[in-house]
This record gives structure tokens, C-alpha cells and sequence, in this order.
């Protein structure tokens, strides 16, 4: 174990793929001798070579298109996008190359990429460096959608991402660069496995399901109902596609209620797909209707704004309160 | 005012471009790109006429399957036939091409299998062939995405150390998109063994090249330092001759070329496009006096090679690839109720199981009522 950042546990997952497997290559933007605006890459240029760790022209629909020719050549592209809002100029590139490719090729050309993708606000960020587009991926057949909130996490899961023969979004929340935490570099093998849900807090009142940067207050929002006599069960989603129904069906039949939380816009959100397929899923055990705490409705507002867009533990916990029948901010607003 | 790109007298009618056979048959000669043709003795000439008449018959009689509804669609390549025939047999077997949809003409060169040419237009199978069985990817319809793929295969190629090269096919209309330019930056940047092989066919389905842009296509590359050549699209010679060199060029550690290959798409757009509403026909009977195959003929009978027994088999070679081709269109099997599931995922998916498993029950319960009267 050695304590670490979320960033180094990347910079660190990145290294060891690197080192396992000469056909993986990173490309971005400033991600050479600047180490990635945010130092992600740091150092790993000097070590393996400009050919492998490619400083890209400022082109994000051209990083993504060139990776889809590497793969094509049997490489493993790891494409950095530097920030969530610069995501745009490749989504056709993400969507109907590399999503489909397998599919249009009947299984011949795999596209073993990974996109690593910075997301999330709450860091007083200029317009276009706060967002959360992780929907319109899930939307998406073919790729497959992760998100980490925690330094060990964050170094194996880029690791089975690489490793995993499927496209791979890998968002990670940038408010968390800097938390620390235990990271066993060589937790690979035993790993829990991408594509699963992980219970973080165990309770039995409410279930409360978030990913990313929101696991860190879901948590602490899960402390502040037990004091108050809540028993608030956690479940970090870790893979926003595919979903892991399974892990939340079986907290929802035991809870009754269910919370979900995100700060991407609720409108055809994360939060929505959740809330129908558990409905589905579990009707007959669901005590109340579930509850989605997101951000608004609006692009993403300028910093001195956005504590009232992000989600945080107090709207989280009159959202518990809602599903609860306690009393909370909408009681008796008529529908 | 008149319409971006009616300007005949505007750089884009421009008739400087590399010619090696004139419209009426005759050889140009020239120091440049002779050296380029020394083996093109009178057999092979007699293959790439062969191969022009071929593909034209192929184009033929895929249209006429998509008329008697055995297709959904097809994008005829009336009229490129020496633009495709001329590159296409340039290329090496482990070069990798990445084209449009256009381009059936390359993807013969490389040895595709008839009935993999019209899978994807008679709607039986997402796409046609293997790309690795013909080193070519599948047919692109985003227009210029391809340019991108054909790029970082070639930047990965040069990390290889091998000498295979890319080529990006692509259209007029594609020189618009932002994936076109882009790729050229790239591939400048990291002087990546592609080349751009840009087929002007002066239209994009209604829309004249005048309207993508206001000088020749050709004077780009330039800009992104590339190397640019402008070629009479309808001359075999010449497109075979250019992309032998550009090939050379970057197999040697030269980088990225350009071609634009000037010519015209006789047709449609495809086979569900009308172009009488948007050209005048004096323009089609124009380009029929440039007419590819007509030329390579004329050069052919001038030097006594295009005698009957070479009509004849020619014929035949045509009439035997139209035949193959339809048996496989109509014996195409169907595909299964639940095929359209596969290949989604290299891995397990669970949600997508479940959809796929709740549909076949579905799909089952109608066999149920049956069973059940």
C-alpha cells in the first residue's frame, strides 16, 4: 500500500499498462513535457518515448480518428480529452466510429480504446471546463462508460479499461485530483470487476446511488442521517454503462427507497434510467416514488453560481427526506 | 450573380493537370512520370482496360438489382472507373485503404469478393467484407471520417517501422469537413505514410465542387505541407503513374501526399438521387467525350492490341463477375431474428442480455398462441 492522490493513482495505472503491453499508447493534447494540464501524465513521455506518449495537435476529433487507425493496427490508444466541454468536436468520431466499428465489422475490428476524460465542477472553472456529459455516452451502444471517485479505483480501473477489448469512457472528477488515499499498485488480479457496482456505505433505510465526485459527499451525507437515525446504504455505480442492476435491485428490495444523485442536468439523465428500470424492476418493494437529486436544467453556470447547480449534502439529504415522508423542501407543493 | 462554381473560366475548370493519354487515345509522353509505367507492356494495358470494363459492368448491374429491388441502394461510380482502376492497382497488398462508399472499384482491386461488395446495400449485414481479408476497411458513409483512420494507421504503421502505407479516399464534397483537414494536420505534423487520394467528380450529390471550394482542391495540400499533384482522373495512365510515385514517396520515409484526381460522376449520386434536377445534360454529354474506357480502347486499337478475341474475353470477364455477383445477391441467406444483437460488445453485457433475451421471448410467445389454438 502507499498513500497517494487520485491523479498520481492514475498517472500510476497508466504507467503499469504502459509497461505490460508495448502496444498501448496515450494521445492528447499537452500531454508530453507538461505532464497534461493536470499532471497526469506526468513523466511518462521521458520514460517511454514521444512515439508512445504523443503530444497531439489541438484537433479532438483528430485525436480520436488517428486512435481508431491505430487500432485498426492492433494499438491500444488511450486518448486524453483535457477537458469534459472539449469532448464535442470528437463525438462523432466516439459515436459512430468507435462505438460501432465492432458492430459494423461483425466482430473483425475491435476498438480497444480508452477515452480518459476529466468531468464534474465544483472547481471554479471557466465556461466549457465543468461539464458532465457522461449521458450522452451511455446513450451510446457499443462503448462502455465508467466512472472513479476514489485513488484505487482510479488506478485499477484504468487499468481493466485499457485491458478491455470494448471502448472505454473513463470520466474522472477533477475536484478529486488531489485526495489522497491507500492504493495497492498491484490490486489488478483481484480486483473487483469494471463493470460492477460497489456498496460503500451499508444501511438499511434508504439506498442513495451516486458515481464520481458525489461518492465523497454521498458518504458524508450518509454520516449526517445517522445521526439523525437514518440508516443511508451508499452504492458507488462505478460503471454508468452497463449499470449494475443487480448490486442496486438488491439494496432497493431491502431499503424500499431510492436516491439517485448526479450533477449532471436531470433531463434525460443518468437519474432517470436508474429511477425507470429500478421501477421496473422493484415496484412492489418501493415505498415511495424515487427521488433525483442533479444538477439544473441549464448549461453550466459561471463559478460564483454553481453551488446551486452541484448537488450537495444538504439537497442530498432532503432528497432522503422526501422519500422518507419527512418533511422537506416541497412539502405541500401540489404537484 | 452566378451560382459558387458556374464560373467557367474559374480556377476550378481549370484543364492543367498531369495527362499521359489524351481523350482521343493519344500518349503523351513525359520524363516525369514515364519512369512510373515501364512495365505497363501491351498485357497490361490489356488488364487495366480488363479491369475499367469489369467494374463498370459491376456498377451496371448493381443498379439494376437496386431498380428490381434486390438493393436497397447503390452509389454508382460511373465514369471514375480510371480514377479507381489506376490508384487501386498502384497499391501493394499490405497497403490498407480507408474509403468511402463510392470506391467498389478499388475495393476489386483488392480482391473482394462479389457478393461481400453488395451485402451492405441490400441491407442483409451491417457491412460487406473483413477489412483484414482485403487490407481495405469498410465502406465510410460519414463523410471524410475515414481521412482520420487512414492517418493513424499510417502513424502506427511508421511506429511498426514498416513500409505499408495508407490511403484515405475521398470525395470533392469530403475537402469541406473538418476530419479533412484535420487529418492533414496530423499527418503533416507526424509526416505519417498516407496518402490522400481526393476524387474531384465535380459533384456532390446536387451540390457543384464550386460551392466546397473557390480554387483548385489540389492547392490545399500545399498549405498543410503536402505534396500536391492534380491528374486527369479519366486517364489510367496518369492516376496509376501519380500514385506509384506519392506511394514511393511515402515508403521512403517521405510522408503524406495529395492527389486530386479530376473527373465525373456520370451517375447519380445513388440510386435514389435525381441529377436532372440540379445539372444540364450538355454537361454529362461533355464528359462522355472524356469517356475513361473509351480512351484506354483507343490507345489499345491504335497499337493493334484491341482485337476481337480481347473484346471477346473482356466481355465475358464482365458478363461473369455481373453473373456471380447477382447469384449472390438473390442467394443471400437472411439474417437470423436475433442476429441484429451480435457483435455490440466484444465482452459480456448484461443489460443488453437481458433486452435480447426479453425480446426473445417475446418473438416466442407468438409461437406459444400458436401452439396454444
Amino acid at each position: 500500500m502507499t498513500t497517494m492522490t487520485f491523479g498520481r493513482a492514475i498517472n500510476t495505472g497508466l504507467r503499469k499498462a504502459m509497461e505490460n503491453d508495448p502496444r498501448v499508447v496515450i494521445i492528447g493534447e499537452d500531454i508530453g513535457a507538461l505532464g497534461g494540464v493536470f499532471r497526469i501524465t506526468d513523466e511518462l513521455q521521458k520514460d517511454f518515448g514521444a512515439h508512445r506518449v504523443i503530444d497531439a495537435p489541438l484537433a479532438e476529433s483528430a485525436i480520436l480518428g488517428t486512435a481508431v487507425g491505430m487500432a485498426y493496427r492492433g494499438y491500444r490508444p488511450v486518448c486524453e480529452i483535457q477537458f469534459d466541454g472539449f469532448i464535442y468536436p470528437a463525438f462523432d468520431q466516439i459515436v459512430s466510429q468507435v462505438a460501432k466499428l465492432h458492430y459494423r465489422t461483425r466482430g473483425r475490428v475491435r476498438m480497444p480504446l480508452t477515452i480518459r476524460v476529466p468531468f464534474g465542477g465544483g472547481i471554479g472553472a471557466a465556461e466549457h471546463h465543468s461539464e458532465s456529459p457522461e449521458a450522452y455516452f451511455t446513450h451510446t451502444s457499443g462503448l462502455r462508460v465508467v466512472a472513479v471517485s476514489n485513488p484505487q479505483d482510479a488506478c485499477t480501473v484504468i487499468q481493466q479499461a485499457i485491458a478491455s477489448d470494448d471502448p472505454v469512457l473513463y470520466f474522472e472528477p477533477k475536484r478529486r485530483y488531489h485526495t489522497k488515499g491507500d492504493v495497492d499498485e498491484n490490486a489488478l488480479e483481484d480486483a473487483l470487476p469494471m463493470d460492477r457496482a460497489r456498496v460503500e456505505v451499508p444501511g438499511t433505510d434508504v439506498t442513495l446511488v451516486t458515481y464520481g465526485a458525489l461518492v465523497q459527499t454521498a458518504r458524508e451525507a450518509a454520516r449526517a442521517a445517522e445521526d439523525d437515525g437514518v440508516s443511508v446504504e451508499v452504492i458507488d455505480l462505478r460503471s454508468l454503462s452497463p449499470l449494475d442492476y443487480s448490486t442496486v435491485e438488491a439494496s432497493v428490495r431491502k431499503t424500499g427507497r431510492l436516491v439517485v444523485t448526479h450533477e449532471a442536468a436531470r433531463t434525460g439523465g443518468l437519474g432517470a434510467e436508474i429511477a425507470a428500470s429500478l421501477t421496473e424492476r422493484c415496484f412492489y418493494y418501493l415505498e415511495h416514488a424515487p427521488v433525483r437529486i442533479t444538477g439544473m436544467d441549464i448549461p453550466y453556470p459561471p463559478a460564483k453560481m454553481e453551488r446551486h447547480h452541484l448537488p450537495d449534502l444538504d439537497r442530498i439529504l432532503d432528497g432522503v427526506d422526501r422519500v422518507l415522508g419527512r418533511p422537506n423542501s416541497l412539502t405541500g407543493l401540489e404537484d | 450573380m452566378s451560382l459558387p462554381g458556374t464560373d467557367p473560366t474559374g480556377p476550378l475548370n481549370d484543364e492543367s493537370y498531369i495527362q499521359l493519354l489524351a481523350p482521343d487515345g493519344t500518349r503523351i509522353t513525359s520524363a516525369e512520370f514515364d519512369p512510373w509505367l515501364e512495365d505497363i507492356d501491351g498485357d497490361r494495358l490489356a488488364g487495366l482496360y480488363e479491369d475499367m470494363v469489369v467494374v463498370r459492368r459491376l456498377d451496371q448491374e448493381a443498379t439494376a438489382l437496386q431498380r428490381q429491388g434486390e438493393l436497397a441502394l447503390w452509389p454508382p461510380l460511373l465514369g471514375q472507373e480510371a480514377a479507381q482502376i489506376g490508384s487501386g492497382r498502384a497499391l501493394r497488398k499490405d497497403d490498407f485503404v480507408f474509403s468511402s462508399y463510392r470506391e467498389n472499384g478499388v475495393a476489386y482491386c483488392r480482391g473482394v469478393d462479389l457478393t461481400d461488395m453488395i451485402r451492405v446495400w441490400r441491407g442483409n449485414r451491417p457491412s460487406g467484407w473483413d477489412p483484414y481479408e482485403i487490407n481495405m476497411a469498410t465502406p465510410q458513409v460519414i463523410i471524410g471520417a475515414q481521412t482520420l483512420h487512414a492517418t493513424g494507421y499510417a502513424m502506427a504503421a511508421k511506429f511498426d517501422g514498416d513500409d505499408a502505407v495508407a490511403v484515405a479516399y475521398f470525395g470533392d464534397g469530403a475537402t469541406s469537413q473538418g476530419d479533412v483537414n484535420e487529418a492533414m494536420v496530423f499527418a503533416a505534423s507526424f509526416q505519417a505514410p498516407v496518402l490522400f487520394f481526393c476524387q474531384n467528380n465535380q459533384w456532390a450529390i446536387s451540390e457543384p465542387v464550386g460551392l466546397q471550394a473557390q480554387g483548385k482542391l489540389s492547392d490545399r495540400a500545399p498549405g498543410f505541407g503536402i505534396p500536391s499533384y492534380r491528374v486527369d482522373g479519366n486517364d489510367v495512365l496518369a492516376c496509376l503513374a501519380v500514385t506509384r510515385k506519392a506511394l514511393d514517396h511515402a515508403r521512403i520515409g517521405g510522408g503524406p501526399s495529395f492527389i486530386e484526381a479530376v473527373t465525373y460522376r456520370m451517375g447519380p449520386h445513388t440510386t435514389a438521387d435525381d441529377p436532372t434536377r440540379y445539372r444540364d445534360a450538355n454537361e454529362l454529354e461533355d464528359w462522355k467525350r472524356r469517356d475513361p474506357i473509351d480512351r484506354l480502347a483507343a490507345l489499345l486499337s491504335a497499337e493493334g492490341l484491341l482485337d476481337e478475341a480481347l473484346r471477346q474475353r473482356v466481355q465475358q470477364a464482365a458478363d461473369d463477375a455481373a453473373a456471380e455477383m447477382r447469384a449472390g445477391c438473390i442467394n443471400m441467406a437472411e439474417p437470423g431474428d436475433l442476429e441484429l444483437f451480435e457483435n455490440v460488445y466484444t465482452a459480456p453485457h448484461p443489460v443488453l442480455a437481458r433486452q435480447r433475451q426479453h425480446y426473445e421471448r417475446y418473438l416466442d410467445s407468438f409461437e406459444a398462441a400458436e401452439w396454444g389454438h
